[in-house]
């Protein structure tokens, strides 16, 4: 029988479909292994000294959530573990939201934490890499206020905060533009602030060259995978870990209709030759 | 007697140790910012440095425990003398020092040196090629199997009279890739205008909006044919990256364009985009310089522009003599970058870092 | 003048703005200060160039009952109910014209627009970057096929890092002794995509930043001016 494109595609997807949804629902507890690109985002975290000022910037919407969140909450929860200060700034409209659900859900394990001393939202600036250049030149300027409306002088843990040149580090998780690449290329190359982040596991391939000696890049969190490996290294149950079911077998499944189309390609030439 | 020993050695190591708190002007940069060095005896409890600005008002510009260590204060008024008091604690005695340094705004980025040599070598390459081919020199310049294909894609689309669909990427108008596209659009226009093929061009930013919107009016005005142009066909959609993927589907499922490009900058979506496209049977074209997406484009699309060849499309759609000869300035780029890694590495081999910190030193 | 003064801004300020990469004395670092601004300006009421843009688009398809004009309609109601929920009640902290809303808010859970923002937009959101994962399987499909000697070996390479990228990966080969842990999935995969991966990356990066600087300059100089809408 002769499968039609548009037959075969519906297969594959309910196949897919199945695949995914089986392990959320009934969960392997599957480990993965750490890999070095991960270990140097937590190695820039954990030997930072407690009370500095970091920024963790939301550069997506919730389309990739999935996989940029659970990096989100892990790295705010680091940050507080070591007693840092975590500025979040969203260079994408909904990051906003999206740093407020990371903090409301991180604030469950660690209700100590007080905004303005210990975290603060200043939202969304329009611009990208324009609004990052001028952050290095004055945060106060491009931030006028937080979130909440509060004047950026009256906010305590930014008192010593001008410019970029005074965090520790920053990470940018990232789904496109503006995001890591603007980071990179102001505040690394620029203002010589450590630059970290992670990305959607499609894209990483594209930000591991930056990883290098020079590090124009402290680590990366690639995709699900790089969450899962973070939260393991905090001892940390996340989400992305219980996620990893799902993708593992996705992949394998991935990989049985690599072997299929191939099987399918042989057969019709063997066909066409006879 | 151990106890007096110890308040001995204390005592002793105490008046050895040299307590010193330094400041000066952060050199080779825009002079609003000054080094703070202190190097304290071990025992010191903790450290706080202030500023004290004119008016007497004291900052405290850092609080810390280290014995030792380096801060930078920034953000600083330039040309100014800024006076900085170190008070540091012990176990019962408090010790304070202070310093004072002006800030020095430079002419030059001295670390940005070796970045600005290659920058001037290759766009003197790219002028100096660009006076060859106003002179009259011909430069050749090889077969871009995506641009050649526009004309089919056209052909196509007035074939079937269905529209042609034109995404120039997700990025602002800020990215020279955006602005890479905009260049191709005014060909494609203006060949669609010449064949009287329906152009739609699906915007992510307003600033990209306006800018299509000229473009694409001013190719169908030099095509001749001011009254063939739809302003409603280049639109606005949203800023939401796969709110924007949506709609695009949409109008790859609703409208059915018999070609598809995409030109300019992509992310996560650039799979969903093509593989609809693929799925709709459009003749499909992509182009962008996101190395990481372009495996993505070459599974799903026809054609592919890569890297460099998204650059390179204007001068050869428009196969006008100087933008031939700004590319000839692009291999010499690229001639002067392989010998660079070959040296690099030879020398790295022997231990010779000179060459790889001399460029290092633009980004560190 | 239409099309020279473009040229001339071009010019002038792409020149300013290359010589303060490298000049931090006044007045470089201010005039680049000032343009970023006024980009920022720019950028935000271009929003609203947008948002124009989309109701009257929307607007003229939903008049002329054009095909699928509810899919428009559907589009334009979604549009406004958020700006109205976002204007008379505020989001989150932030409060609206007509306060917080307590009384909306105790009923939904949440302010108006935040209730749709996470029990509409996000779900949406993300089931359309879900399909990405269906779509790369259908993609991976029909791409693998092994033709000749280089698509055999992009096969194995996709199938050594699809495998070392997963759980899979760890248990298959977990068991080699140390001397042979290169041999290992996910060490294998990571030593691909650090090594041939990042090479062929670099490559590209390396030939699109001269491409940039190629565009940039031919910009700038006014060579290339199909972006302004016309040639010379």
């Amino acid at each position: 029988m002769k499968l039609t494109a548009i037959v075969e595609r519906r297969i594959i997807y309910s196949v897919l479909l199945l695949a995914v949804a089986l392990p959320l629902i009934f969960p392997i507890g599957w480990t993965t292994e750490v890999s070095d690109y991960t270990r140097i985002v937590y190695e820039l975290v954990e030997t930072t000294p407690e009370d500095k000022v970091v920024i963790v910037s939301f550069d997506y919407d919730p389309s990739t959530m999935t996989e940029l969140q659970p990096m989100a909450e892990a790295m705010i929860e680091h940050a507080w573990k070591r007693n840092q200060k975590v500025i979040a700034t969203a260079l994408w409209p909904m990051g906003v939201q999206m740093a407020e659900q990371a903090f409301t859900k991180v604030l469950l394990d660690y209700p100590e934490k007080k905004r303005g001393e210990d975290f603060v939202n200043l939202g969304y600036k329009v611009g990208g890499m324009v609004t990052v250049q001028a952050m290095g030149r004055n945060l106060m300027e491009v931030y006028p206020t937080d979130n909440q409306n509060t004047a950026y002088q009256d906010i305590p843990m930014l008192k010593n905060v001008r410019r970029l040149k005074d965090v520790a580090w920053i990470s940018s998780l990232s789904s496109g533009v503006p995001g890591i690449k603007e980071w990179m290329m102001v505040a690394r190359d620029n203002y010589q602030v450590p630059v970290t982040g992670g990305c959607t596991a499609i894209s990483a391939p594209g930000f591991f060259p930056y990883v290098n000696e020079q590090r124009q890049l402290y680590g990366l969190l690639g995709g699900l995978k790089g969450a899962s490996e973070y939260e393991s290294l905090i001892g940390r149950l996340g989400s992305a870990t219980t996620k990893m079911d799902a993708q593992s077998i996705a992949h394998l499944l991935i990989l049985v209709f690599i072997g299929l189309g191939n099987y399918r390609a042989f057969r019709n030439k063997r066909r066409q030759n006879s | 007697m151990k106890a007096g020993l110890l308040i001995f050695l204390i005592f002793i190591s105490w008046g050895l140790y040299a307590n010193s708190f330094t400041a000066m002007d952060s050199p080779w940069d825009d002079g609003k910012a000054i080094i703070l060095n202190w190097k304290l005896s071990p025992m010191t409890r903790n450290v706080q440095i202030q500023r004290i600005t004119d008016s007497e008002n004291i900052v405290t510009v850092l609080n810390t425990t280290l014995p030792e260590g380096e801060f930078v204060d920034s953000a600083l008024e330039v040309n100014h003398e800024h006076h900085y008091r170190l008070i540091a604690q012990f176990d019962e005695d408090t010790l304070s020092l202070e310093t004072t340094a002006t800030t020095r705004e430079q002419w030059f980025y001295m670390r940005k040196l070796g970045f600005l040599i290659l920058l001037v070598i290759v766009c003197i390459a790219i002028i100096y090629y660009i006076q060859s081919a106003r002179r009259g020199k011909e430069f050749y310049i090889r077969r871009i199997a995506g641009l050649d294909s526009m004309e089919e894609a056209i052909g196509r689309a007035t074939e079937k009279g269905r529209p042609i669909l034109y995404v120039p990427g997700i990025s602002d108008l800020d990215d020279i890739q955006t602005i890479a596209s905009l260049t191709i659009l005014s060909h494609l226009a203006e060949r669609s205008a010449e064949y009287n093929t329906e152009l739609i061009v699906p915007c992510r930013f307003s600033m990209v909006l306006s800018a299509a919107k000229e473009v694409v009016k001013e190719a169908y005005i030099k095509a001749g044919r001011p009254d063939a142009y739809k302003a409603e066909n280049i639109f606005y959609l949203t800023d939401d990256q796969f709110g924007y993927v949506a709609g695009i589907d949409g109008i790859m499922l609703r409208e059915k364009p018999a070609a598809n490009f995409f030109m300019g900058s992509f992310y996560a979506e650039s799979l969903i985009l093509a593989e609809t496209g693929f799925a709709t049977g459009a003749i499909q074209t992509a182009g962008t310089a996101q190395a990481h997406q372009l495996p993505f484009f070459v599974v799903s699309c026809d054609y592919t522009l890569i890297g460099e060849e998204l650059f390179a499309a204007s001068a050869y759609l428009s196969k006008d003599p100087q933008q031939l000869g700004s590319l000839k300035g692009h291999d010499f780029g690229k001639l002067m970058v392989i010998i660079l890694i070959i040296v690099g590495v030879i020398l790295e081999i022997f231990g010779i870092s000179v060459l790889k910190d001399f460029i290092a030193g633009a980004s560190s | 003048m239409k099309r020279s003064l473009p040229l001339i801004l071009a010019f002038l300020v792409g020149f300013v703005v290359i010589l303060s990469e490298f000049i931090p004395h006044r007045p470089f670092n201010q005039i680049v200060s000032t343009l970023e601004q006024w980009f920022m300006i720019i950028s935000g009421f271009a929003i609203l160039l947008g948002q124009i843009s989309l109701i009257r688009m929307n607007t003229h398809k939903i008049v002329n009952k054009l095909p699928d004009w509810q899919y428009y309609l559907a589009g334009l109601i979604s549009f406004a109910l958020m700006l109205i929920f976002g204007i008379l009640w505020g989001m989150q902290e932030t409060p609206g014209l007509l306060g917080s809303g307590e009384g909306i808010s105790s009923w939904l859970g949440a302010k108006p627009f935040d209730y749709l923002f996470t029990n509409a937009y996000m779900p949406l959101s993300a089931t359309l970057f879900s399909l990405l994962a269906f779509f790369i399987a259908s993609a991976a499909y029909r791409a693998f096929i092994i033709r000749g000697l280089e698509s055999n070996l992009l096969m194995i390479t996709a199938v050594i890092v699809i495998i070392g990228r997963t759980s899979i990966g760890t248990m298959l080969t977990g068991w080699l002794p140390e001397s042979m842990q290169f041999w290992h999935f996910p060490i294998l995969a990571d030593f691909i995509m650090e090594y041939p991966n990042s090479a062929a990356q670099r490559a590209i990066l390396i030939s699109a930043g001269l491409g940039i600087v190629g565009s940039s300059l031919r910009i700038i100089l006014g060579i290339e001016r199909s972006y302004l809408g016309g040639e010379k």
